[in-house]
């Protein structure tokens, strides 16, 4: 796929991550936009290795939802990949759903580790990848992060640990939108610069443009293609709610719900915007 | 039934935190993939017994510092690539510390971790509060899928390990610090779900697990002297309880106690009153701590102070004769 296709998924994951938590009533809409082009980059610009049609294929590269909230970006982009019909995303939350409000490893194919409580995805990951070391495999382990789940202490327990491993198979992404449930993350309990703190922890960073989908591409392909004893991580800066104008860089779009209206204007836009994209 | 010491093992006095290394590298040998993540305590949970033991072992070993709960999510990651992943630390760290790690992550995806930290309860002596583990049994038995083992001595807690690594999902195995008197021959191969029955009587059944089957053996012979018979059960697999043996006994002898060196809320005692209160309702004494913290001293001086020793079980014991109200004869 070129960047105008993969740009043209991005919308299709975003109207259906809009329309699968308007009809669950809940969910996290904020975070499951900033992360959706990352996703998309992933699963369908050739950064992955996977296969829809064999999830446990033993060689496959892994990726891990550590912040487990994003699970309807992450949903969308499995259906869209073919791991499950797509119109499965309209059963998420229910009760007898395979696709539980926080992502479960033995109901969803390509689901890799269960998680949503915060902060322990790198971890897993960490542990995945020694796993592998181990077995001679050399395929690659992502784990993505949000940036106020990067306040959890167990984070960098587990980035000091992937140092001294030297995992240089291990790509940890962080959603870097700036906001988490209560506020900014500055306001909150500021992070700083993610860069200095990797970089002092030992890890190789990029940063990158978390909406730009060939920056995206491209600095992750490389993260994944050098080994240099380093653990790597991408900071991609992104927008919190990014395609919905107006829940962009709104706290209170974390955990919410559109009604029937504001779902309407959101898929609008989004359909808007698919449109002028297929144009260009 | 598994094979009891003769009185020259049980003389034999070992920890049974001294059982874990020994019992990974057998698996290892056997061509189980164990793996052991441990966190800076190696050598005292026995596990850097296990990475000194070859070098394809020490590859298997993975120390990763103070820090219990990656402990617990790095071995979780390695149970994703096929392996089976032992933890360590200390019982308070290794469980509390890591809870929700437990919890979220091994548990809720039933993934193959055994959370086998050692040196739980009194036994770490003058440590102090801070450091004797006295809610650990609560927590793992409150979590689906986990299951809980507390080995009595060396040859169980041997038994127990392996007997993890044979069983699907999370287990928790409850080892010491203390060195504590044979029970089994070495060689016992304890079963999950199955208690043993000790010693035969007609009169209480005393159940314990990890150092109180020794005490509750002990407390078995002082009540004999006095014309008292009681039955001993090791209920070593507290989660899944042998509930048909435990039952069967307390129907025999109409009264029971319980003893554990863990506090009476939500650790063995519970899960036998459980059982009595809905199949066969008898009265019940429960030996352990009292809802409170330990304090530093020696093992044997604490487990003296605490009231859970065998004297503190021949104590129980003569109370649950007592409610029954039908004293055995010539009493």
């Amino acid at each position: 796929m070129d960047i105008k296709d993969l740009e043209l998924v991005a919308c299709d994951m975003r109207a259906d991550i809009i329309e699968c938590i308007a009809k669950a009533g809940s969910g996290h809409p904020g975070g499951s936009l900033s992360c959706t082009d990352i996703l998309c980059a992933l699963y369908f610009g050739g950064v992955l290795d996977h296969d829809p049609r064999n999830p446990r294929w033993e060689d496959r590269d892994r990726f891990i939802l550590s912040k487990g909230h994003g699970a309807p970006a992450l949903y969308a982009a499995l259906a869209q990949a073919g791991y499950f019909p797509r119109e499965d995303l309209l059963t998420l939350r229910q009760l007898g759903s395979k696709l539980q409000g926080h992502p479960d490893m033995h109901l969803v194919p390509g689901v890799e580790a269960s998680t949503g409580s915060l902060g322990q995805g790198l971890s897993i990951a960490c542990g995945i990848a020694l796993g592998n070391r181990l077995d001679g495999r050399t395929s690659s382990v992502f784990a993505l992060l949000g940036d106020g789940e990067c306040q959890e202490g167990q984070v960098w327990e587990a980035m000091m640990y992937a140092a001294q491993m030297r995992l240089d198979h291990l790509i940890a992404i962080v959603d870097r939108n700036g906001l988490q449930i209560d506020g900014g993350t500055e306001d909150i309990c500021g992070l700083g610069s993610m860069e200095a703190k990797l970089a002092a922890f030992g890890w190789s960073v990029a940063v990158v443009d978390g909406h730009d989908i060939g920056a995206l591409i491209s600095t992750l392909s490389a993260a994944k293609a050098e080994h240099d004893g380093k653990p790597k991580a991408v900071i991609a800066n992104t927008v919190k709610g990014r395609g919905v104008s107006f829940m962009e860089n709104q706290t209170g779009w974390h955990g919410k719900a559109t009604d029937k209206e504001q779902t309407r204007q959101a898929l609008e836009e989004i359909r808007a915007a698919r449109e002028e994209r297929s144009r260009a | 039934m598994t094979a009891l010491a003769s009185p020259d093992e049980r003389a034999q006095k070992r920890a049974t935190r001294a059982a874990f290394g020994p019992a990974l590298i057998e698996l290892a040998s056997e061509g189980v993939p164990v793996v052991a993540v441990d966190a800076d305590l190696s050598g005292s949970t026995t596990t850097a017994k296990f990475a000194a033991s070859c070098e394809a072992n020490a590859d298997r070993f993975f120390n990763v510092g103070i820090a219990e709960q990656n402990m617990i999510d790095v071995a979780a990651g390695l149970s994703l690539t096929g392996k089976v992943a032992f933890t360590g630390s200390f019982a308070v760290f290794g469980t509390g510390r890591a809870y929700d790690q437990i919890r979220n992550t091994v548990c809720y995806a039933g993934l193959d971790v055994k959370v086998c930290p050692t040196h739980a309860g009194v036994s770490v002596g003058p440590d102090g509060g801070t450091h004797q583990m006295l809610e650990d049994m609560a927590l793992m038995r409150a979590l689906p899928h986990m299951k809980v083992l507390v080995p009595a001595d060396y040859a169980s807690a041997l038994s127990a390990i392996r007997l993890a690594a044979a069983t699907p999902g999370p287990v928790y195995v409850r080892m010491g610090r203390a060195s504590v008197n044979a029970v089994y021959a070495d060689g016992a191969q304890m079963e999950l779900g199955r208690a043993q029955l000790l010693r035969e009587g007609a009169d209480v059944t005393i159940v314990a697990c990890g150092v109180e089957v020794t005490e509750a053996l002990k407390a078995a012979e002082a009540l004999a002297a006095q014309g008292i018979r009681a039955e001993v059960v090791d209920a070593f697999s507290v989660k899944p309880l042998d509930e048909a043996a435990i039952l069967a006994s307390a129907e025999k002898t109409g009264c029971v106690v319980t003893a554990e060196e863990h506090s009476v809320n939500g650790g063995l005692g519970e899960a036998v009153a459980h059982l009595l209160a809905a199949s066969h309702p008898v009265p019940c004494e429960m030996v352990g701590m009292q809802d409170r913290f330990g304090k530093s001293g020696g093992f044997d001086e604490l487990m003296a102070a605490f009231g859970l020793d065998a004297k503190a079980i021949e104590e129980a014991a003569l109370r649950a004769v007592m409610r029954k109200g039908r004293l055995p004869q010539g009493s």
